[in-house]
């Protein structure tokens, strides 16, 4: 069995990842890149499929020439890009690894600090491609691992959720972009947060009509914070051409108010649409149907760091409710080694994302070629970081400033109000895996004692499905009274099946396989 | 560069918005090929995930859940939710979002117990 050894794993091909990756090959460093999609790019940057022969991929995107600029950073540095890798686990090399999987006999030690668990396949191995492929595991060692798996939509349930045609706003988002498909002809976009805009204007302009856009917040929130807007012209730009193609596009833009209902028999074909007072707590009589064959939700988004938790990595609250990562100026996590960028340290977007990506390749090269040319700390800048390239590790570090105030601001305008849980009713399904529904989470809080989320879920089984609470944990944090979701500490970030981990004893790892960026 | 865009055979409009996704993004997919959708024939285009195929013929659920018995397809979009789960050629639990088509693919609406042996 041979396992390929680098100095830095990346994990994630977002644009934190791409960037991360990129600018350590420029280094110097020998770097793999995994991803469980095929091609690189992340959610912003999600990129149709070759074969879809796309001669205007950039239609779909804002700044495809960054794009394009990271691409070819990361076949300058030589990076090798492992694509339909699904990462489930991270682990010391040799101690066992706290949560992980434990050493196994025979398995090699020395090589590296680190040892990434992936599965190979399109979606991480049932059978595939023939039944050969789906089983195949993978272990790749690393001297140090960037961990820039990106975030996932948060959803609040309300009655009708569950329905077919309503989807992700983000999912939406990035089934057209991926896979040039859209779930309907009028599709409604709500929710809150910045990304419904670039969604409505995406499906606009992919010929869906959008009746509206409806936004549980009121834009004004972003008017507390004068010094965040004041510094980043850039992002305001961004959000005034989203603005202006709904403009174009002719969508209404509803500011605090909330899709309460959606109906339909065999899918959604309209919704009900309520004004909220400040807590988000729905005005009696305010509501208003919308018809609709499709509608696109989601209410900001979660850091994915299950793999990072796991390892003990330690969090931080947002603004927003969600946990991220926290992290060293250095983008250091809590656990020496394990570096992090993009939307696991907190959701930011993607410019922050390629900010923080650079700054952690600069300083994990720091790290690994001591005493080489970058050692020595300099007093005037936070320890670790390349001294040879002061220029770009300054322009880096105001930059990162300056987004991150930017996103702080943003997720306290989008903090979902405690009243949205007045638009459940009780057989509203809470935890669609599960089919848990918010009755029944409600009688284990008030009948039961249940006081947090961990304890709703032993009792009502709410979160413990596929999605491993993805989809409802936020929901059930909020009904339970805790607020925020637990830190999940898992032995598996991504379900494996049981012949994939069997397959993964002693002398059955294989070569990675190389895919094409 | 051509001003005439093909995507399914049809033609697209080059100023302002385009009437479909493949339009807007210039597509050109190889030849459409044949899937079956538990038995029924459906065309589907190369590098479209199932889930897309699917969206594309107009289908947006494909399984019905294991306790209430709904229909359910695609919600997250990315890989995360497993909603979408499907049937392909007799192995059940793959995600839709994910797994792409291949000419002759037998999908079958997935019912119930979908679990399989996911070690989750
Ligand atoms: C569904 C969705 C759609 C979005 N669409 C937009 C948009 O259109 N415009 C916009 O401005 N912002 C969008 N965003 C916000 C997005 O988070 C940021 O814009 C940006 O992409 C963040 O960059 P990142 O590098 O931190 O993470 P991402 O771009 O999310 O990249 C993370 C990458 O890590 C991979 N990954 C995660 N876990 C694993 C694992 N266990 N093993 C292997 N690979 C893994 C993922 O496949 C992904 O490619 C979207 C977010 C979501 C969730
Ligand atoms: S749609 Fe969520 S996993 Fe496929």
């Amino acid at each position: 069995m041979v396992t390929e050894s680098y100095d830095l794993v990346v994990v994630g091909a977002g644009p934190a990842g791409l960037a991360g990756a990129g600018a350590a090959g420029q280094l110097g460093l020998r770097v793999a890149l995994l991803d469980m999609a095929e091609r690189i790019g992340g959610q912003f940057y999600r990129q149709p499929a070759a074969a879809l022969g796309a001669t205007r991929p950039q239609a779909l995107h804002h700044d495809w020439d960054a794009f394009v600029a990271l691409r070819g950073r990361l076949a300058a540095g030589r990076v090798e890009h492992l694509g339909r890798h699904h990462v489930w686990a991270v682990e010391r090399d040799g101690d066992g690894g706290r949560g992980g999987p434990g050493e196994r006999p025979g398995g090699r030690r020395g090589d590296g600090e680190w040892v990434v668990h992936a599965v190979v396949g399109e979606d991480g191995g049932e059978g595939g491609e023939g039944g050969g492929e789906g089983r195949r595991a993978v272990r790749v060692r690393a001297r140090a691992v960037l961990l820039a798996t990106g975030a996932y939509e948060r959803q609040l349930p309300f009655p009708g959720w569950t329905l077919p045609g309503v989807v992700g706003a983000g999912g939406a988002q990035a089934m057209l972009k991926g896979g040039l498909v859209r779930p309907g002809k009028r599709v409604v976009v709500a929710g809150s947060g910045p990304l419904l805009l670039a969604v409505a204007s995406s499906l606009a302009s992919a010929g869906v009509e959008v009746p509206a856009v409806i936004e549980a917040s009121g834009y004004l929130g972003y008017a507390r914070h004068p010094r965040a807007l004041a510094a980043n012209p850039r992002k305001l730009a961004e959000g005034l051409t989203h603005g202006a193609a709904l403009l174009r596009h002719r969508i209404p833009l509803r500011t605090r108010s909330a899709v309460t209902e959606a109906y339909g028999s065999e899918r959604v074909e309209a919704v009900t649409v309520s004004r909220l007072d400040a807590r988000w707590r729905p005005v009696p009589g305010s509501g208003r149907r919308i018809a609709c064959d499709a509608l696109a939700v989601g209410h900001g988004l979660v850091p994915g760091i299950e793999l990072a938790t796991t390892l003990g990595c330690a969090t931080r609250s947002t603004a927003d409710n969600t946990l991220a990562l926290r992290l060293s100026s250095t983008q250091e996590t809590s656990v020496r080694g394990i570096w992090a960028a993009g939307e696991v340290g907190g959701v930011a977007g993607a410019q922050l994302a390629c900010a923080e990506g650079e700054l952690a390749a600069l300083a994990i090269a720091a790290r690994l070629t001591k005493p080489g040319p970058y050692a020595g700390p300099d007093p005037r800048r936070p320890s670790g970081l390349d001294p040879g390239r002061p220029a770009r590790v300054g322009q880096l570090l105001s930059r990162r400033a300056r987004l991150r105030a930017f996103a702080e601001a943003m997720a306290a305008a989008h903090a979902p109000g405690p009243g949205w849980t007045d638009w459940l009713s009780d057989d509203t399904e809470v935890c669609r895996c599960e089919e848990v529904t918010a009755g029944r989470i409600r009688a284990a809080v008030t009948d039961e004692g249940a006081r947090d989320a961990r304890t709703v879920k032993l009792f009502t089984r709410a979160g413990m499905g596929w999605c491993q609470g993805r989809m409802c944990g936020a929901a059930v944090s909020c009904l339970a009274g805790d607020g925020q979701p637990p830190a999940q500490r898992r032995p598996l970030a991504v379900p494996v099946t049981l012949g994939a981990l069997a397959a993964e004893g002693p002398g059955c790892g294989q070569e990675p396989s190389r895919s094409q960026t | 560069m051509s001003r005439r865009q093909r995507w399914s055979g049809r033609e697209a409009r080059v100023d302002g918005a385009a009437r479909t996704p493949g339009e807007l993004a210039g597509a050109r997919p190889g030849p459409a090929f044949e899937i079956t959708v538990d038995g029924r024939a459906l065309p589907a285009l190369p590098g479209q995930t199932v889930a897309a195929a699917l969206w594309a013929a107009g289908i947006l659920a494909w399984r019905t859940t294991r306790a209430g018995g709904k229909p359910r397809g695609v919600f997250c979009g990315i890989g995360q939710c497993f909603d979408c789960l499907v049937t392909v050629n007799g192995v059940a639990n793959r995600r839709a979002c994910l797994v792409g088509v291949r000419p002759g693919d037998a999908i079958g609406t997935q019912e119930g117990e979908g679990r399989g042996e996911l070690a989750v």
